[in-house]
């Protein structure tokens, strides 16, 4: 076995564990803050996505312009989706919510394409997907740099996020509404205004995923599917755990990517598609709770 | 004995008929602890057949947790649960309650989404016996059963009366009322000791006068054996046959009404005194 | 006033616990049975058939069997069309095997094999429940059908993966017009909804109930919630298989494994939350419903001249917004409505 190869794939689907990483941690974001498992990441992500590379394409616009106006974008969507989905079913269980959002990430995708057309589009950030020279000529390890310039950015926003929720005024309401909402009520949190910081945030989030995601494989449809896969690494880093969204998708990616590389020849590939569920469905039946997440201990 | 036709509710002993008889139940030594946190210490008492029994305690005391060691919902670390001369420690919830240990809960735990009939209906579910394609079928053996074990609920919904809510979605019922259900939906498997937990809880008095009627009822025409959690001395004095009090896990009197409430380390519980 | 019970008294708990205890209500689903079995087949065109009524059945099948699983026995899923294509590939593989079988045999040991998968992937809701269950689910439905893609004998070494459902026969009769495969569909429809019904106000359903509602209570008195949930995957994953089986079978003709799709799944998940979760009026309405939402918007479109991409755009939108919006209003869905206008023909026309 060649060791380089095996340091090459393991590197690559540890960076793009990263990029999973950062779409789970739009999903934790939401569901510390107000309890529900917003199904709608990926649709976010996708129209942050399309909306951002689209004002690039269309209207000739430069991308310092392009990101400003998309955040605009995304923060009017998540006051819109506060306002419209989440003030109206706020005592319901988590189910409907989950349901609800089901139903908001439908609505997302058919909104995205019919404003800006369902073809695929490149966007360039100006990193080139070219190995980097250094690793290249020492180790003789081939690694994208883009790639590596991906895992930075997804490290400076996740010590960025986690010194948000535990250090700021802000991150503590946060934690506060995400455990009980009548009780955050009770000592004057304002419900509405924190629920649209966190869905902007998690806009934020996405639009960064989106542009990193839609740079490496083009910006389309099948961006939703992305955040599908970002279940598995919740389930391994527990639903509520910064931390653990980025070792549940380092150790997703590097999974999916060896097992592909692997075991995909002896069993006639394609394993990507189901690896990382089957795994994360094996890792709940030990540890029902994550990694990283809380017990949660019923009292009868 | 078939279960369905064996004796109904209602074919049960004269009224007053009860005595006190052998022990039934009696628990040994029994320590419980969560973690670090010891709720039971070195429990033991007794609980003979038809008698009322009261835990009494001040908060935290361990009676809630006594109750489920006793149905089979916490296993105790140390200790031992002899029922009808069988000793066994680690019994579960279905032992339980296949072998005639039926009881109520502190926060009601009801099937919100069914309606008061299916609430009951649900707890002579040990007694059904069809299997489920039977059932699908709805014919022969299977609708004799379920029209069977109906009749029977509909003994139990007029000894408690709550007919005119028999097809209320419980969800919708105040607080007193689902207490009730809940009560019926014990009865119906037709235990031979009923565990309650904290049954007037949150009740006015002619709620509580209601409870307390039933309750005795039970005792007295069905020979139940009764173990309650009760807050409402008045109650608890008036009702129980024996008392045992809790106080941080620990047993610290038992015997009659009287008996405890001269008690004083009893006294010194309540009152709160510095230990 | 025309839908009062005044003067309907039962005189036994028999009378008081039939699937329709008002008369109205009886005489209603007869002139429905009689329109749909007698009716309809006359009146009905080929695209009626093949485009509305077949589907709409095959879907409340779906659709029944994933409101036993998450609308009576509380553990969603998000994998029924994997059940789907189980049915429909082991019926495949049964008719092609075993010369001379029964086609429902086939049906009915397709379905077999799919309650078994579905025990094998219920195994995990004893440990795991809510979106937790939801998203293992997930892994059923890539899992299983990547195994159907990827194991050739299931296919029979068909080279794309396509394989063409055989012709029915029963008895003799072939069954290839569009208003013989929509009797065939509606009366086993109509037999396993009756089913269900029965199982549901039985023991069974009580006991899926309990499990749904508090499911440590209902062990407590007694209910073995390992066997009650694994059940009700069973019966579910049955239900979802047949009507896998039928799609094949009585509606597409040929079938790969991706038409399988999560895809699908989500449509079945919608149609018992607009039809109403733990209801089986509630699965035919949701059917009803997502069969003829599409169609209506094609004439609509057709109607404002729009292009067909943003027809499906605006149908996907329409979907996500119907959702949100009954979950609002009426998170019982259309079965709740219906209920709540019986209620009101009671005083109609009266005020009150």
């Amino acid at each position: 076995m060649n060791l380089n190869f095996f340091f090459e794939v393991l590197i690559g689907g540890l960076l793009s564990g990263v990029m999973y990483a950062l779409v789970a941690l739009g999903f934790v974001l939401i569901y510390k803050a107000s309890g529900v498992f917003n199904f709608a990441q990926g649709a976010m992500v996708f129209f942050a996505a399309l909306t951002c590379v689209s004002i690039v394409n269309r209207f000739g616009l430069s991308l310092w312009l392009a990101v400003p106006l998309t955040m605009a974008a995304m923060v009017a969507l998540g006051l819109a989706i506060e306002r419209l989905v989440l003030r109206p079913l706020v005592n319901q269980p988590e189910i409907t919510l989950f349901m609800a959002t089901i139903g908001l990430s439908f609505f997302i995708e058919g909104l995205a394409q019919m404003l800006w057309g369902a073809q695929v589009q490149r966007l360039d950030l100006g990193i080139e997907d070219v190995p980097m020279e250094a690793l290249m000529n020492r180790f003789n390890i081939v690694v994208s740099r883009f790639d590596v310039a991906a895992a930075g950015i997804c490290g400076v926003l996740v010590a960025a996020l986690a010194f948000f929720f535990s250090r700021t005024k802000v991150g503590r309401a946060l934690r506060a509404v995400a455990d009980d909402h009548q009780a955050a009520l009770a000592v004057g949190i304002p419900l509405h205004h924190i629920w649209g910081i966190v869905w902007a945030v998690a806009g934020f989030v996405a639009l960064v995923a989106g542009m990193l995601w839609g740079a490496r494989n083009g910006v389309q449809f099948s961006l939703t599917f992305i955040a599908l896969k970002a279940l598995p690494v919740l389930i391994l880093g527990g639903f509520t755990s910064v931390p653990g969204a980025i070792v549940g998708g380092l150790i997703i990616g590097a999974s999916e990517k060896m097992a592909e590389v692997y075991i995909g020849p002896m069993v006639g590939g394609g394993i990507e598609g189901w690896f990382p569920y089957v795994l994360a469905l094996l890792f709940l039946l030990v540890r029902p709770e994550g990694l990283f997440g809380e017990r949660i201990i019923r009292r009868i | 004995m078939n279960a369905v036709t064996e004796a109904g509710l209602i074919d049960a002993p004269a009224p007053g008929a009860r005595r006190i008889g052998e022990v039934i139940l009696d628990l040994r030594n029994i320590s419980l602890s969560f973690g670090g946190v010891k709720a039971l210490t070195d429990i033991s008492f007794d609980v003979r057949e038809h008698e009322i029994r009261a835990i009494i305690g001040p908060n935290g005391a361990g009676k809630s947790s006594m109750l489920n060691v006793i149905n089979g919902v916490y296993h105790p670390q140390q200790g031992e649960i002899v029922y009808r001369g069988q000793p066994r420690r680690g019994m579960n919830t279905h032992d339980a309650a296949s072998s005639g240990i039926a009881r109520t809960f502190q926060n009601i735990a009801l099937f919100k989404g069914m309606t008061v009939l299916d609430n009951i209906m649900t707890g002579r579910n040990l007694k059904m016996k069809s299997s489920f394609l039977l059932q699908a079928l709805y014919w022969g053996p299977a609708q004799r059963e379920e029209l069977a074990h109906r009749k029977e609920v509909e003994k139990v919904i007029d000894f408690l009366e709550i007919q005119h809510i028999r097809k209320t979605p419980v969800g919708r019922l105040p607080y007193g009322l689902q207490k009730r259900v809940e009560l019926g939906r014990a009865l119906a498997a037709q235990p031979e000791i009923l565990l309650l937990d904290e049954p007037m809880a949150g009740m006015n008095v002619e709620e509580k006068q209601d409870m307390c009627r039933f309750i005795l009822d039970v005792n007295d025409q069905f020979g139940t054996t009764i173990v309650l959690i009760e807050h409402d001395m008045g109650v608890v004095m008036d009702i129980s046959d024996r008392v045992v009090v809790l106080d941080y896990g620990r047993k610290i009197a038992d015997g009659t009404p009287d008996e405890v409430r001269a008690s004083q380390d009893v006294i010194n519980a309540y009152l709160g005194v510095a230990h | 006033m025309y839908y009062r019970e005044a003067g309907q008294f039962k005189t036994s708990y028999a009378a008081d616990s039939r699937i329709f205890p008002i008369r109205q209500d009886r005489t209603g689903m007869l002139l429905l049975c009689v329109v749909a079995f007698v009716l309809v087949p006359f009146w009905a065109t080929p695209y009626a058939f093949s485009a509305i009524l077949i589907p709409f059945l095959i879907f409340s099948l779906a659709a029944l069997g994933l409101n036993i699983l998450t609308g009576y026995a509380g553990q969603l899923s998000l994998g029924s069309a994997a059940f789907m294509a189980v049915g429909a590939f082991a019926s495949y593989n049964f008719v092609l095997r075993i010369p001379g079988i029964p086609v429902l045999l086939a049906f009915v040991l397709g379905g077999l094999c799919a309650a078994l998968v579905g025990i094998a992937f219920g195994l995990p809701s004893l440990r795991i429940r809510g979106f937790y269950l939801a998203a293992a689910t997930l892994a059923t439905q890539f899992f299983v059908v990547w195994c159907l893609t990827k194991i050739p004998w299931l296919t029979n070494h068909s080279s794309s993966g396509v394989i063409t459902a055989q012709k029915i026969v029963i008895a003799g009769y072939a069954i290839d017009t569009p208003a013989g495969k929509y009797l065939l569909t509606l009366a086993i429809v109509g037999i396993m909804a009756l089913l269900a019904k029965n199982m549901v106000r039985s023991n069974v359903g009580r006991s899926w109930m309990a499990v749904r509602d508090m499911d440590v209570a209902a062990e407590v008195i007694g209910i073995r919630p390992m066997r009650t949930k694994l059940l009700a995957f069973a019966v579910s994953s049955f239900y979802c298989g047949v009507a896998g089986a039928l799609y094949a079978y009585a509606y597409l003709g040929t079938v790969e494994p991706e038409a399988y799709n999560l895809d699908l799944s989500f449509r079945i998940l919608f149609m018992i939350i607009i039809g109403g979760v733990g209801s089986i009026l509630g699965s035919f309405l949701g059917a009803a419903f997502i069969v003829l939402l599409p169609i209506l918007l094609n004439v609509i479109a057709h109607a404002l001249s729009l292009p067909t991409s943003v027809a499906s755009n605006l149908e996907l939108m329409v979907f996500g917004a119907l959702i949100i919006f009954f979950l609002i209003v009426e998170p019982h869905g259309l079965a709740r409505l219906w209920q709540i206008t019986k209620e009101k023909l009671r005083l109609w026309p009266f005020p009150h």
